[in-house]
């Protein structure tokens, strides 16, 4: 490997270089400082005797001197089964003093697009146990669905409880009890050492680690490495998935960090910038992020991705959330109001969608009722929500008797329905029993999107409620 | 792309001299602006879109990972061509017209990888060819040689080729045929075959645009009923993410009266795409009872698939529907989303350091949009047949803001405009189509044929329809500061009926098996069911009836149940006669 002495310019994450060779694009360099510490990188541009290099962890430290050599190739992911439970940094180096890792295969990081024809449509009801997401905005194997949040909310211990929860209840008994667990893959991008100790104590409490991977890129760390790190998670989940039969939970906090990286480099590389000073291109990058996800036909695994993000300023419409809603299947919105009124977890269901619902419900998937219940709940629940601001103006006595309904059923609706706990673990049927205590509030004629013979099976008169509803909320 | 001209590449045309994700500069290349090149040792199909001196700049159309400066660059001397003939119905491609099935094989597989070429039809496949001339004919460029049965729905028209002189037929064999066999003999000594090519850039010529005087039906009784869209009329459907776009375009895939349907998925979701492909071969297409993907051409390059060929999938999938249209056809394209267009062009633009205009697009958007929608359009053909394409596009404008460049280009050339509104999809109103904001400029031109085929009521009642939704948005107003009860007996009866007409009429839902498609005559019943209640109920009040107790009647709410009724004609009369009659027993 010829090494050169040749860097003629440092910018931010950036290194140029001359050559005398023709370089790959993409391929992966190693630079040598003059202390003997070793950095990598990879090559942005490649033209006839200049390279633009791109260094992962930091170019303090270069200087004119040091040395550049080329690998020759693009960055690979070491993978094997024995990953599951081992912890590594954001580059895929181990940092919890286990043994070294003996690959089974190495895999190209950027992953190649699946083919639409190859793939399976996911139609498989992930039980998470949480009903504002089971109930209404229901998961299913092979989904991206994020999390949308904002700073200071409890967006992690939801995204715990859905990867501590998450099963596929088995259809025949038998089986084990426990319904198909889930290896989980975890890529930390740019959190706190606090918020990284959160996940690993629980997950060393609950026992997941055993079936998880995590890949740890905290706030000190080069913001560059950043833009690798969901990409081996990534790589990993692929190799689990489709060539192990495992099925992947993917957790990704917090994109908003990978798209600051992402913008950074932009900016060292003097790019035209699109929205916001983030790069035009960012479509495309997270679409390759998020894409990965789904299930093949044919194969036993599938790739579930949970990627969070926490919207500045709490605005949807800023460009990371933006981007990212227009890929992923859905959004589930961690909301500022519902959190200090102290409901756990905090889901706004209102702009929350999931796109892959219609498909992964119903007869013989979750329960017949179940479309019709959610979509009787949504509306009511919006109607509520809207005669909220005009009791501000007029107060109760001014409102109708089917208003003070909807409005109680609002307030009902989120102290029943969503406010849970994040350690209690509902069924299906509970979250859907709970949902025909609130909707039976309601008469029977307002209740005009769900199937007259479902009425007549769920719908309960008022007396006999209370103590169906003692019934649905059982703890974990 | 056709990979019969790849033979015609000269050795050693140029190197490249750099490379910058999917932007490949090439020294000693001589090519022509938009040639289609192979890139590198792997022979990466890229299409050159500047030349500046002795560098030319290639746009490649797979990942370019790994490229090195110093690899050869080979020129085909032709500009990106789809292959035209039969095999194009029932076909999955991805933006440069690779049929995916044949990737996935080819490659052995469920990733796709690079440096893989197929051609867009199937060389070998051989079909039954009907010969349409006898010898002696003249034929001239666009007439139709002869008909293969395609699919069970669709008889494909073999044409002369539009760029083709003509001459006297020799000889016309009947039979069994693969696509480059010679069909049709002419003087001249040349031969027609079942294949041609065009290239996707350029549209396809016809004699005449004319006036588009039917409605593309499209089974939704929102779009049917408020904001028709015509045979070869153009459409656009903006709206945050979320709103139900792609949903509403789907209904219109499978739905709406064309004859051939071409949905072209630009830069979206895999998971999408893929239940297109699994739902179509067992929906029935609702005029001819047959499998839906019959009809249909679907092309695919979602989000993760190479940046450079989302821009030119659009092209690919209008340039086919041009040529279903030089049969005679109605054609009806879908395009998901154009902004996953748009936002392809922005980052090539931004590669090659153009300047940026608005929002950083590039300067040419405007153009680049209005030249593919004026493809759209009612045509005469030079065959003589009349032949549409119509084309609707999805657009996703950043943070929902209907201000941004590409959804007011677009809203400069189309016009219909179907906008989409967070709220609605929030409340679960579905198709949730803003009926304030929308509008369509071809109500006044397709009135007549609603009036002939429907009633000729139609316009009267849509207006009512419209005027109740108008006053209603005003009196909502009032309510949010007062309350409901605040307001005068006839105007909470309006509300009541703007209720009715949006549960009744305006909602649709797409996943009930009967709903999801109405009939213009049902549409118009259910609106007509929803009047005759509002003049009843209006005439109770003038008797003195309490507003209360017509609300309350037991029968109204069941207008809500109309659109799922298979049997709506004995559901309509019968509810309109038990409301008539609850009403009159109150006074």
């Amino acid at each position: 490997m010829k090494e050169y002495e040749t860097i003629t310019e440092i910018s931010g994450p950036l290194v140029f270089a001359e050559v005398d060779e023709p370089i790959g694009y993409d391929e992966i360099v190693e630079i040598k400082t003059a202390n003997g510490e070793t950095r990598r990188g990879q090559i942005l541009e490649s033209s006839d005797g200049l390279v633009a290099i791109q260094v992962f962890e930091g170019t303090s430290g270069i200087d004119r001197n040091a040395s550049v050599s080329f690998t020759g190739e693009t960055l690979k992911m070491p993978v094997t089964e024995d990953l599951l439970g081992r912890v590594m940094d954001g580059t895929g180096q181990p940092i919890d003093g286990g043994p070294e890792i003996v690959p089974d295969s190495r895999r190209d990081i950027v992953g190649a697009a699946i083919n639409p024809v190859s793939r399976e449509y996911p139609e498989e009801f992930i039980q998470t146990g949480v009903s504002a997401i089971d109930g209404m905005n229901t998961l299913v194997r092979g989904q991206k669905l994020p999390i949308f949040s904002g700073s200071g909310l409890p967006h992690n211990e939801l995204a715990l409880q859905v990867a501590r929860q998450a099963t596929v209840p088995e259809e025949e008994d038998g089986e084990d009890d426990e319904g198909t667990e889930f290896a989980v893959i975890f890529g930390a991008m740019g959190i706190t050492q606090e918020e990284a100790n959160e996940f690993m104590n629980d997950f060393e409490r609950t026992g997941a680690l055993e079936r998880s991977v995590v890949f740890m890129n905290l706030a000190d760390d080069p913001a560059v490495e950043r833009t690798v790190t969901p990409r081996l998670a990534l790589t990993t989940a692929e190799y689990l998935a489709f060539d192990k039969g495992y099925h992947v939970l993917v957790i990704l906090t917090d994109m908003t960090n990978y798209c600051e990286a992402l913008r950074e480099i932009g900016a060292a590389r003097e790019e035209v910038p699109g929205r916001r000073g983030y790069p035009g291109y960012m479509y495309t990058d997270l679409a390759q992020l998020y894409e990965r996800a789904g299930r093949i036909e044919g194969r036993e695994g599938s790739v579930t991705q949970i990627p969070i993000l926490t919207m500045p300023g709490d605005d949807d419409t800023h460009p990371i959330p933006d981007l990212t809603g227009y890929i992923t299947e859905g959004q589930i919105y961690v909301d500022r109001d519902l959190n200090s009124q102290g409901i756990q977890p905090p889901v706004n269901v209102l702009p929350s969608l999931s796109r892959l619902m219609d498909d992964g419900i119903g007869e013989g998937l979750t329960r017949a009722d179940h479309a019709d219940v959610s979509d009787q709940m949504y509306a009511a629940y919006a109607e509520g929500e809207d005669l909220r601001d005009l009791v501000n103006i007029v107060g109760r006595e001014a409102l109708s008797d089917r208003d003070n309904r909807y409005l109680d059923f609002a307030d009902r609706f989120e102290a029943e329905f969503v406010d849970q706990g994040f350690d209690t673990n509902r069924s299906i049927d509970q979250s859907l029993g709970i949902g025909w205590d609130l909707l039976s509030t309601l008469p029977k004629e307002e209740l005009n999107r769900i199937d007259e013979e479902l009425i007549e099976q769920y719908y309960t008169d008022e007396d006999d409620q209370e103590s169906e509803q003692e019934a649905g909320a059982t703890a974990d | 792309m056709s990979q019969t001209t790849q033979e015609t590449a000269e050795d050693g045309d140029g190197r490249i001299a750099s490379v910058s994700g999917p932007v490949v500069t090439a020294s000693g290349l001589d090519a022509r602006m938009n040639d289609v090149v192979y890139v590198g040792e792997e022979g990466l199909m890229g299409e050159v879109i500047e030349i500046e001196g002795d560098v030319t700049t290639v746009q490649v159309y797979e990942e370019t990972s790994g490229v090195s400066p110093g690899e050869p660059v080979a020129n085909t001397g032709e500009p990106l061509t789809v292959d035209l003939g039969p095999g194009m119905l029932d076909a999955i491609y991805d933006g440069v017209q690779r049929p995916l099935d044949v990737l996935e094989e080819k490659l052995g597989s469920a990733f796709l990888d690079r440096g893989v070429d197929a051609p867009g039809i199937d060389l070998e496949e051989e079909w039954e060819f009907h010969p349409e001339v006898e010898e002696g004919d003249t034929i001239e460029a666009g007439d139709v040689i002869g008909i293969v049965p395609e699919t069970v729905t669709i008889d494909h028209k073999v044409l002369v080729p539009p760029d083709f002189e003509g001459g006297e037929v020799v000889e016309a064999h009947e039979g069994s045929f693969s696509v480059d066999d010679p069909v049709v003999e002419l003087d001249t000594g040349e031969s027609l075959t079942m294949h041609q090519e065009w290239p996707v850039r350029e549209a396809r010529p016809t004699v005449e645009k004319r006036s588009p005087r039917s409605p593309l039906v499209s089974g939704q009784r929102i779009l049917d009923g408020l904001f028709p869209i015509a045979k070869g009329g153009t459409a656009a459907i903006p709206g945050p993410f979320g709103s139900g776009k792609t949903v509403t375009q789907h209904q219109l895939a499978k739905w709406a009266d064309a004859d051939i349907v071409i949905y072209v998925g630009c830069g979206e979701r895999g998971n999408e795409m893929t239940e297109v492909i699994e739902d179509f071969p067992d929906l029935e297409d609702p005029t001819t009872g047959n499998a839906l993907m019959d009809r249909t051409c679907l092309i695919a390059n979602t989000s993760n698939m190479p940046v450079a060929a989302r821009e030119s999938c659009v092209y690919t999938g209008i340039t086919i529907a041009e040529y279903y249209r030089d049969m005679g056809y109605d054609v009806a394209l879908m395009a998901d989303s154009t902004s996953r267009w748009a936002e392809a062009m922005r980052e090539i633009s931004s590669r090659l350091e153009e300047m940026p205009g608005e929002e950083g697009y590039p300067a040419y958007l405007a153009a680049r949009l209005s030249q593919f929608y004026e493809r759209a359009g009612l045509f005469d053909n030079l065959n003589g047949t009349e032949g549409s394409v119509s084309v609707i596009g999805a657009v996703s404008p950043p943070g929902g803001d209907f201000s941004e460049p590409v959804t007011q280009n677009t809203l400069r050339i189309v016009k219909t405009f179907w906008a989409l509104d967070a709220d609605l999809a929030e409340r679960r109103h579905f198709p949730s189509i803003n009926w304030n904001e929308s509008y369509s400029l071809y109500r006044d031109q397709l009135d007549p044929w609603f009036e002939g085929e429907v009633s000729e009521n139609w316009p009267e009642r849509r207006q009512w329809a419209i005027d109740t939704l108008d006053e209603e948005a005003e009196l909502q107003e009032i309510v949010q500061l007062v309350g409901k009860d605040a307001l005068p007996d006839d105007q909470q009866l309006t509300l009541e009926v703007a209720r009715y007409l949006r549960e009744a009429y305006l909602q649709q839902n797409a996943f009930h098996p009967t709903d999801t498609y109405c009939s213009p005559q049902k549409t118009f019943a259910i609106l007509g069911a929803i009047r005759a209640f509002n003049d009843e109920a209006f005439s109770a009040l003038e008797a003195g009836v309490p507003v209360e107790e017509i609300t309350d009647i037991e029968a109204v709410p069941r207008l809500n149940r109309i659109g799922v009724q298979e049997d709506w004609e004995e559901y309509v009369a019968e509810l309109e006669s038990t409301i008539e009659s609850q009403l009159r027993e109150k006074y």
